[in-house]
């Protein structure tokens, strides 16, 4: 329940964390040529940090016992 | 195979069934079950956030410059991570105040002013217009290229089109007609339109299936798989460039920028407040969408670089618009149906957007612009109407046309220069400027009206010349030297580079100089004064949440005759009666006549006519019937103080109240017990006082016939005066009793406490009565005496106790054939001693009457048939002895089967405490008068049950 103090202030962490992942200067450190996964790097980590970011905010959510 | 005809007939039948699917939830909702009473739903609409926008203009941004379409879906994913604190906020603030629009929620946080709410409308109005000038050129043009299969042909400018050939023109009408028919069919108290929702949801699944297939075919069907498109256009450096981004601060710093700005436009744009606030069923459903809606923003771009990548390896460079590359691969490849879909997809994109916009704009345009100023024109006589319902929905129907007749001109004007999202982010930041009066007003209380007006002028003013004015000028429709040399030629002023600004982007410049105009006089003007005394109301209703129920901000007062018909006019009277019915019944009464003229109905009837016609409006409209007495500062602040007060007050209250009734229940049982002891009281008196009179009737009696009769012979004399002395003797031992009684149970009694053998005691006891149980021919038996059991104990008191049971139980037994047996044990922890009879024994339940004092004289147990001699005292005064030294004195007995008085005292070693502290308390009774009693008269008992 997003009413209780608590969930609210873990998704404010992720919010956080969201602001992390997706600003400098994590994102210079993937800005670059080559390839991960077959994909380029920038576009790698903003994709898979965002699927990451989403499984955390729906973990936290969706938990019931709290 | 895709003629015109076709695309148009394709078009009009998912229009159909979308309108079908409205309907259907109307009709549901109208019978109680809600469609869309559902999170899965609810995350589902809120993907009207993308548009054509994300639709096509995303893979065109991709194709300018790679992964920059992405941030404008990275800025809603965190803004639902801040819901627990902004959005669930938001949306129970709207539901408490009926706030249905972003303009309401403005007006009504600062006082509920007018003028806030029409500013905020003109702003959203002037702001949005180009968004939708982007969903009609974005359908147009993928109508013409799709109607002109199997040429990939790229539309004309539309300002080379003459006006009644432009399909976009066509498109607004339609569109225009569908709104209307969605949004304004009937007048709802809530503004909540059940039917658009469930088709915005639908809509929201055909796009992301659609745009899902284009990039599924692209990846899987023209190449082999993600990794094969990247590794080609790795190989063309022309490509090659958009994998990576410009590493410098600036670039960062616009990607930072259009983050926030995304944030910001995902919770104020008119219709995301719309879907999300006021469409909203129920806060819970805000969980899933929590995660459910950044899902699926990630699902709608998971193939927008490959295929922005897949457009620019597969046509020769500038030949066709990045921004249709989703609609040109399938017909570069003849996939006809996919291409269909593509454009059908496209479509969902368009309408959603653009029904849910209008009809919000439509709301604020119609509660907070044109009913504002109509009901102020005197001359137009509106507010003796009857009947403004119909009026109301007259107005939102032309607000619908006009709105999109702005779009379409905003097109044919200035939608040529810029790609799809350029447009659309222009729109993103005429709402940004929102971002400080809504927030702030959510957090700060000392924001006053005249901050929001300043903020709100200040950014639009700024945001027009920095960025809506260039959009114009580099039309052609402003001349270009404003862009390049500033107005009037002054280079500080030109509109991109203010104040020389340089470095940014256009959007990261006008939101850096507009957005700190903003907040600077937001902030700024607010503190120039206190906020008044509307305004302060507000704030704590938005910001601290206080719930204000009980009072009001209507100091006087209007009945319901004059309320009812103010309400009818704007709502139609059947839905008017319908909400004070509800109203009545929710305080309990039964009809909306028994209301009381108060200022909760006023209240009541602000916040019902504030869904229909905006709040500001709503308090000028109840103004105009009720006596307002209006409140001062100090007047709220003291309302605000007594609300906080009282409920501090009510939390003593209540526990002070609690502590009070533990309190009258112990005094209750208090009571009880004192009554008790005071009947007790009284009888033990006239016990008292009847057994003193029985012996001293003889006494007198006897005395009187030797007084009276001299001549009396002296064996008569004799014999009368031993029973003179017998009963003097029964009398001074009932007198001792009773003082000896009074003694112990006051705690003045002396006690000697010391080691005493038990068996010495029985002994002495038995040999003191010896005489008596003879004189009756009564066996008494003493075999069972165990030796050396000694305990801490009062000698001559134990002795008491011990005549007392012997003398009691010869008392009942019967003559010549009675018999007592004495038995004394120890264990470790104690010393027990019985007292056995062959009696008559006494009933189970009498085991305790018979402690009680003067039990057999009370006359209250009628198991007495025959009134035994005695004082009635000996077992009372016993148990008070046995218990004193911490022992315990009970009877085992069945009626007719003999008594067994049982009496234990605890052992010497172990007990030394106890005994201790009942040697303390000994020295603490005080030096008493008498001394121990020594009752060895041979007729006393206590009180026996059963019959003797």
């Amino acid at each position: 329940m997003i009413r209780t103090r608590l969930v609210a202030q873990r998704l404010a962490f992720l919010f956080l964390l969201g602001c992390l992942f997706f600003n400098y200067p994590l994102l210079s450190v993937f800005n670059q040529g080559g390839s991960l996964f077959g994909m380029p790097p920038l576009y790698a980590w903003l994709m898979a940090s965002w699927l990451v970011l989403i499984a955390l905010l729906a973990l936290v959510v969706e938990r019931k016992h709290d | 195979m895709l003629q015109g005809w076709v695309i148009v007939l394709a078009s009009f039948l998912y229009l159909g069934v979308l309108f079908g699917i409205a309907w259907y939830a109307d009709h549901r909702a109208d019978h109680g079950r809600s469609l869309i009473a559902n999170p899965v739903v609810y995350a589902l609409s809120l993907g009207v956030y993308c548009t054509t926008w994300t639709f096509y203009g995303s893979v065109g941004r991709a194709a300018a410059n790679g992964i920059g379409f992405l941030p404008i879906y990275l800025g809603p994913t965190l803004l639902f991570a801040l819901a627990g604190f902004i959005l669930y906020r938001m949306i129970r603030v709207a539901k408490s105040n009926r706030i249905t629009s972003i303009a309401d929620l403005v007006a009504s946080r600062y006082g509920k002013s007018q003028l806030l709410g029409g500013l905020v409308t003109v702003i959203a109005v002037v702001g949005v217009i180009p968004y939708i000038a982007l969903q009609l050129k974005a359908v147009s043009n993928s109508f013409t290229i799709l109607s002109s299969y199997p040429d990939i042909v790229m539309p004309a400018s539309a300002g080379a089109v003459p006006l009644f050939q432009d399909s976009a023109l066509y498109v607004a009408m339609i569109l225009a007609a569908f709104t209307i028919l969605f949004g304004t069919r009937h007048l709802d108290a809530t503004e909540r339109h059940e039917g658009m929702v469930a088709a915005i949801a639908v809509e929201s699944i055909v796009k992301l299936v659609a745009f899902l297939a284009v990039g599924a075919f692209v990846v899987w069907g023209l190449h082999g798989g993600v990794a094969d498109i990247f590794a080609r256009a790795a190989e063309v450096p022309e490509v090659a460039r958009r994998l990576t981004r410009a590493d410098t601060s600036a670039a960062y710093g616009s990607w930072g920028t259009l983050i926030f700005l995304s944030l910001f436009a995902a919770l104020l744009l008119p219709r995301q407040f719309q879907i999300a606030v006021v469409e909203n069923v129920d806060v819970k459903h805000l969980n899933r969408a929590v995660w459910m809606f950044p899902l699926y923003l990630f699902l709608i771009n998971l193939f927008v670089l490959p295929v922005a990548l897949a457009g620019l390896l597969h046509f020769p460079a500038g030949t066709v618009d990045a921004d249709t590359f989703v609609l040109t691969l399938p017909m570069a490849h003849q996939q006809e149906g996919l291409a269909l879909f593509v454009f059908i997809g496209g479509l969902s994109a368009a309408t959603g957007m653009v029904i849910v916009e209008t009809i919000a704009l439509s709301t604020m345009v119609c509660n907070d612009l044109v009913m504002p100023l109509l009901l102020r024109l005197r001359w137009l006589g509106l507010a003796e109407k009857a009947d403004l319902s119909g009026l109301l929905l007259e107005i939102r129907r032309w607000a619908i046309a006009v709105i999109l007749g702005l779009g379409y001109l905003y097109f044919r004007v200035a939608g040529e220069a810029y790609a799809l999202v350029s447009i659309g982010l222009i729109s993103f930041a005429a709402v940004a400027q929102f971002a400080p009066v809504v927030i702030g007003g959510l957090f700060w209380k000392g924001g006053t009206r005249d901050g929001a007006v300043a903020g709100l002028v200040a950014g639009f003013v700024l945001w027009a010349y920095t960025l809506l004015l260039p959009s114009f000028a580099k039309s052609g429709w402003l001349p270009e030297g404003f862009i390049a040399h500033g107005l009037f030629g002054i280079e500080l002023l030109r509109p991109q580079q203010l104040l020389g600004l340089t470095g940014l982007d256009e959007i990261t410049h006008c939101l850096v100089w507009s957005l700190l105009a903003n907040l600077g006089a937001y902030v700024g003007v607010s503190l120039l004064r206190v906020p008044n005394a509307r305004e302060a109301r507000q704030a704590s209703l938005f910001v601290g949440g206080t719930d204000l129920a009980g009072h009001t901000a209507w100091g006087g007062s209007a009945g319901v005759a004059d309320l009812l018909p103010l309400a009818a006019r704007f709502l139609g009277r059947e839905r008017a009666e319908e909400g004070f019915l509800r109203h009545a019944r929710s305080r309990s009464l039964k009809s909306v006549d028994e209301l009381p003229g108060d200022a909760r109905l006023a209240n009541f009837a602000e916040t019902l006519l504030a869904g229909a016609i905006g709040s500001a409006s709503a308090r000028a409209m109840v103004a105009s019937v009720v006596s307002e007495e209006p409140l001062g500062l100090d007047e709220v602040m003291n309302i605000l103080d007594e609300a906080s007060q009282v409920r501090a007050y009510s939390r003593e209250l209540e526990q002070k109240s609690q502590e009070l009734t533990r309190a009258t229940a112990e005094l209750r049982q208090a009571n009880e017990r004192l009554r008790e002891l005071d009947r007790m009281k009284d009888d033990f008196i006239s016990t008292v006082t009847h057994e003193l009179r029985t012996p001293l009737t003889s006494i007198r009696a006897f005395s009187e016939m030797l007084h009276e009769d001299p001549k009396i012979d002296l064996a008569q004399r004799t014999r009368f005066l031993a029973i003179i002395v017998s009963e003097t003797v029964r009398l001074s031992r009932l007198i001792n009793q009773i003082l000896d009684l009074a003694k112990l149970e006051s705690g003045r009694a002396e006690w000697t406490v010391a080691a005493v053998d038990v068996g010495e005691v029985i002994r002495e006891a038995a040999d003191s009565l010896t005489a008596l149980f003879a004189e009756k021919r009564v066996a008494l038996d003493m075999d069972d005496l165990h030796p050396g059991l000694t305990v801490m104990a009062d000698r001559d008191r134990l002795m008491q106790v011990m005549v007392n049971l012997l003398s009691n139980a010869l008392k009942f037994v019967p003559a010549d054939s009675g018999r007592v047996r004495v038995g004394a044990e120890g264990t470790a922890s104690e010393v027990r001693v019985r007292v056995w009879d062959n009696g008559p024994g006494i009933h189970a339940a009498d085991h305790e009457v018979i402690f009680d004092k003067f039990r057999q004289g009370s006359g209250g147990t009628d198991v007495l048939t025959d009134k035994p001699q005695g004082t009635g005292l000996g077992l009372p005064i016993s148990r008070q002895i046995i218990e004193y030294f911490h022992g315990r004195l009970w009877v085992e007995s069945t009626s007719g089967a003999g008594a067994c008085f049982v009496f234990t005292l605890p052992r010497q070693a172990g007990d030394n405490n106890k005994l201790a502290t009942a040697e303390r308390e000994s020295q603490r009774g005080g030096p008493a008068a008498g001394a121990a009693l020594s009752d060895s008269g041979g007729k006393h008992n206590g009180v026996r049950g059963g019959s003797q």
